[in-house]
């Protein structure tokens, strides 16, 4: 990798701009951008979904992002990789992950860009609970049963 | 008699966290020869009323680790329930 990975958690709104800025460069022939959104959604008892409230264990999430940009650079000539994601309150509409690589060409970036998000899904310790209108809940609560 | 020499920090996440906070942090005291297993069990013990979601994982010391691992003094012993970033 040209550029150490810019691996961080905001607690404000990201800057897309300044993601693609970040991975811009002289051999960077394709840059690719993914932005994870927080989804307007409505529930039939728990009315409309305001938000969504990120929590992580930040250093083991920082620790694991960083094995994965390390993964990626061993697959992909890469030249420059973003990986940010909010902490706290994110509204619906707002961005809650940014992730911009840059390679040489296009094809490497598209799918480096998959691979990163994909895997970040897997593995990093970040959790999501889902404000709605009437209620809030953990997301895991209700993609699997409590045993 | 068992000798209790193995302090751990245990990091409770999301919806395993006392309170609203989604982070909650305690300590166990774990005899010697401790594994992830033990840590498992003295956690049950001190907390029933705690749900454990399906497909929970443990990290140590940041790491995701098997229930056999063992435990050491000052170790960090990390409750990891399913994941939800991105």
């Amino acid at each position: 990798m040209t550029e150490p990975p810019d691996i961080q958690f905001f607690q404000q709104a990201l800057d897309p701009a300044a993601a693609v800025a970040r991975v811009t460069g002289p051999q960077a022939g394709g840059i690719v951008t993914f932005l994870g959104i927080t989804r307007a959604e409505t529930d039939p008892r728990q009315g409309v979904l305001v938000a969504l409230d990120y929590t992580a264990y930040e250093e083991m999430a920082l620790a694991e992002l960083r094995k994965l940009a390390e993964a990626a650079a061993v697959r992909w000539p890469v030249r420059g990789l973003v990986i940010w994601h909010r902490l706290g309150t994110v509204a619906v509409g707002q961005p809650s992950v940014m992730i911009a690589v840059s390679c040489p060409h296009r094809g490497e970036a598209f799918d480096c860009c998959e691979f990163v998000i994909d895997e970040l899904k897997k593995l990093a310790p970040i959790w999501k609970k889902e404000i709605y209108e009437n209620n809030a809940r953990w997301q895991a609560e209700r993609e699997s049963p409590i045993g | 008699m068992e000798h209790f020499s193995v302090t751990v920090r245990v990091r409770l996440f999301a919806m395993m966290a006392a309170g609203n906070s989604g982070n909650e942090t305690l300590e166990l005291q774990l005899p010697d020869g401790a594994t992830v297993a033990g840590a498992r069990q003295e956690l049950v013990r001190l907390r029933p009323q705690l749900k454990w979601p399906v497909k929970t994982m443990v990290a140590v010391n940041m790491e995701y680790a098997g229930e056999q691992t063992p435990l050491h003094d000052r170790d960090e012993v990390a409750i990891i329930p399913p994941v939800s970033g991105g």
